[in-house]
């Protein structure tokens, strides 16, 4: 007998969870504006969380799905893709979202049932969200391999979460991206619960990062509630993949919110865990880390919240402003030129519409 | 000019529109170097390279994802699968992204793709090998199912899918991939989608089907013909969207309607056009709407599989009982 195989998976952390550097930072953090940014960006989507939560309280939002939390790793995603490279996210990546240039004022229109949320005027190649989980990792795969045919060097970021790994799409993927040495990133939001199912009961691998060594792809593990830590891995991820090495990050982190605002997470774990990981948020431990080193004071602090609160309200405003689209529109954009065959359905949709005669609509 | 069967027909469209439109990738199992299992992509990897003529991994649902994929990058990929019997994991992939991208997008993206599949019975193939299950895909709204039963049609039809801008699942039917060769001239010119085709004009009774089922449709009116009953055969050939327009204009001249598919009975295309007839039609029909098609049971291995296929003489059969409704 002899081992013919052996592997082994790094985990990357510059940051612990009070905000002490506990390796030599990365070359990036010489400068600090764009700590700065990725503070402002994660800080921004906390409070968009927290306005879109209240929203969904209060009636004016449907079912929200929440990154309260894991704000760092679409942070540190939205921060290291280029603009010519396409994002492929998951339904829980809007600070990624943001970054690549999707108004706040979209996202609350799509979780406002409202399709012109998926219409952006920024990053028109990106995908749209995918609820149905891991599916979207096989698009990524579409994705790279155009990038690849066409000599490109963009590259394509698929979201994912830990539940998202035990499907067979996400395996496929990422054994296709190994064949064919595509420019493709598979980040995991490894939150520990996929709903109700914590991460033990996904799956007995040590680590999630190493279902990429099956595919013959490069796959590591990194703090993902350390912006610092996760945005040199994505822009190291970024250069293996323009060399054709696809990666599998798997970011750890923990899902601070309920799946969903439609799910009750108190029924199926404890506040204990809860307030363990409520100590390693990716905010505060940058602002410490700001803090400590100069960068940053209160009066900042307190500036940019006033600031970003101002752009929620924005956002907020637009979208409650929004008059909603016509009924028709359901058929518009079905196909490219709508088949004569729905066209009396359409007719009849609209004439449903129209006010009866006699004004009964007044009565 | 040589004749060339169905199959051929598959061959010849891809390979005109891939060498006239660089956007065209053909991708599925073993459909390069070996030239696919039905020989439906032969030649045309040594033609055009193993980049546009992809042998992809063992996994039917990353295909039709990918596809989607490259859609979206503004390609035309042509996915092949290889049996309809392995093509339910690429339902998910068709139903929730492929079929809706343009409309949840507000067409910021779209998916012109094609997904070829061989399908349907009678050819003694393994299990899950003879299916007809494509009333799953005509009810997906955003897509288009095309089916061809005849070398021209194959041609003329998958060029139009490969050119038309919206997701496009076109369904081979097997049976006849060689049963049937005819003249094909290789001009590229396409032939017109969610139209029906009228294969021969008739007064007495309409005989509506697709796929390989107009082989006895055909030979059933030719028995009628003899029998002093002048039957019209139409190949609905885009089973969706479904030109209502031609069955209902055809069954108004005849009063009568025979619906034949290989298909299980209910739920499916033909009870899609019966019920087209019950309420639009009503009033030109002179008997009950007759439907002759596979049974609603699994599919049966291939020793009793010639008892669940219609046959010629069920077709003349249902015809002849419209004719003596009174």
């Amino acid at each position: 007998m002899k081992s013919v195989a052996q592997f082994t998976i790094n985990y990357w952390q510059y940051l612990n969870a009070d905000g002490q550097a506990v390796a030599e930072l990365p070359a990036f953090t010489q400068n600090p504006e764009r700590i700065i940014s990725l503070y402002r960006a994660m800080s921004l989507t906390r409070l968009f969380d927290q306005k879109a939560i209240a929203l969904q309280r209060t009636g004016q939002l449907g079912t929200y799905a929440s990154p309260l939390g894991q704000e760092a790793i679409g942070v540190a995603i939205g921060s290291a893709m280029r603009p010519e490279d396409v994002l492929i996210p998951a339904y829980r990546d809007h600070a990624a979202q943001f970054l690549r240039g999707v108004r706040m004022t979209d996202i609350l229109l799509y979780w406002g049932g409202d399709e012109r949320g998926m219409d952006h005027v920024e990053a028109r190649e990106d995908f749209p969200i995918s609820v149905p989980v891991a599916s979207q990792c096989c698009h990524a795969v579409g994705v790279a391999y155009a990038m690849k045919l066409r000599r490109q060097s963009r590259v394509a970021v698929s979201c994912i979460g830990d539940g998202g790994t035990s499907k067979g799409d996400f395996y496929e993927s990422l054994n296709a991206a190994g064949v064919w040495q595509l420019p493709l990133i598979f980040v995991i939001n490894n939150n520990h619960w996929a709903i109700s199912v914590p991460r033990s009961g996904q799956s007995a691998t040590q680590t999630l990062a190493q279902k990429a060594i099956a595919a013959g792809i490069y796959g590591e593990q990194v703090d993902g509630n350390d912006v610092i830590a996760m945005t040199a891995r994505m822009e190291a991820a970024i250069e293996r993949a323009q060399q054709g090495e696809a990666s599998v990050i798997e970011a750890l982190s923990y899902r601070m919110s309920d799946h969903t605002t439609a799910d009750d997470a108190s029924r199926y774990r404890s506040q204990e865990e809860l307030d363990k990981y409520a100590a390693r948020d990716p905010i505060s431990r940058l602002n410490s880390w700001l803090s400590e080193a100069g960068f940053w004071s209160e009066q900042q602090e307190l500036a940019l919240q006033e600031e970003l609160a101002e752009q929620v309200d924005q956002a907020v405003k637009a979208y409650l402003a929004t008059e909603p689209q016509p009924a028709q529109s359901m058929f518009d954009d079905l196909y490219e030129t709508l088949p004569n065959a729905y066209q009396n359905q359409r007719d009849e949709l609209i004439a449903a519409q129209a006010p009866a005669d006699g004004g009964a609509d007044h009565g | 000019m040589a004749e060339i069967t169905l199959i051929e027909a598959v061959t010849q469209a891809l390979a005109w529109e891939m060498a006239n439109d660089e956007r065209v990738l053909v991708l599925g199992e073993d459909v390069g170097v070996n030239g696919g299992v039905f020989r439906a992509t032969v030649g045309l990897q040594q033609q055009f390279g193993a980049e546009r003529v992809i042998d992809t991994p063992l996994a039917e649902g990353l295909i039709a994802g990918m596809t989607v994929g490259l859609a979206a990058q503004g390609l035309r990929p042509v996915a092949e699968i290889q049996f309809m019997g392995f093509i339910y994991s690429v339902l998910d992939q068709m139903l929730s992204h492929a079929s809706r991208l343009r409309n949840r997008t507000r067409g910021r993206l779209s998916c012109p793709m094609v997904l070829r599949a061989p399908f349907g019975g009678g050819i003694h193939a393994p299990e899950h090998h003879s299916e007809s299950t494509e009333a799953l895909f005509a009810h997906i709204p955003g897509l288009r199912v095309v089916i061809p039963s005849s070398p021209g049609r194959a041609y003329g039809l998958l060029l139009a899918a490969m050119r038309d801008p919206d997701p496009v699942i076109f369904l081979e039917p097997k049976r006849i991939y060689r049963l049937v060769k005819e003249e094909v001239p290789d001009n590229g010119e396409a032939l017109p989608l969610d139209v029906c085709y009228t294969l021969r004009e008739g007064s007495d009774v309409t005989l509506v089907s697709w796929g390989a089922m107009i082989k006895e449709t055909l030979e059933a009116a030719d028995i009628l013909g003899e029998k002093g009953i002048s039957a019209e055969v139409i190949d609905v050939a885009t089973i969706k969207p479904l030109d209502a327009v031609s069955i209902l204009e055809s069954v108004a001249r005849t009063g009568r309607c025979v619906i034949v598919h290989e298909a299980a009975r209910s739920g499916g295309v033909g009870a899609e056009i019966a019920a087209l007839l019950a309420g639009e039609g009503l009033l030109h029909l002179m008997a009950p709407v007759q439907r002759v098609t596979g049974y609603d049971t699994v599919m049966p291995l291939f020793r009793l599989e010639n008892h669940y296929m219609p046959s010629v003489q069920q077709i003349v059969e249902a015809a002849q009982k419209t004719l003596e409704f009174e």
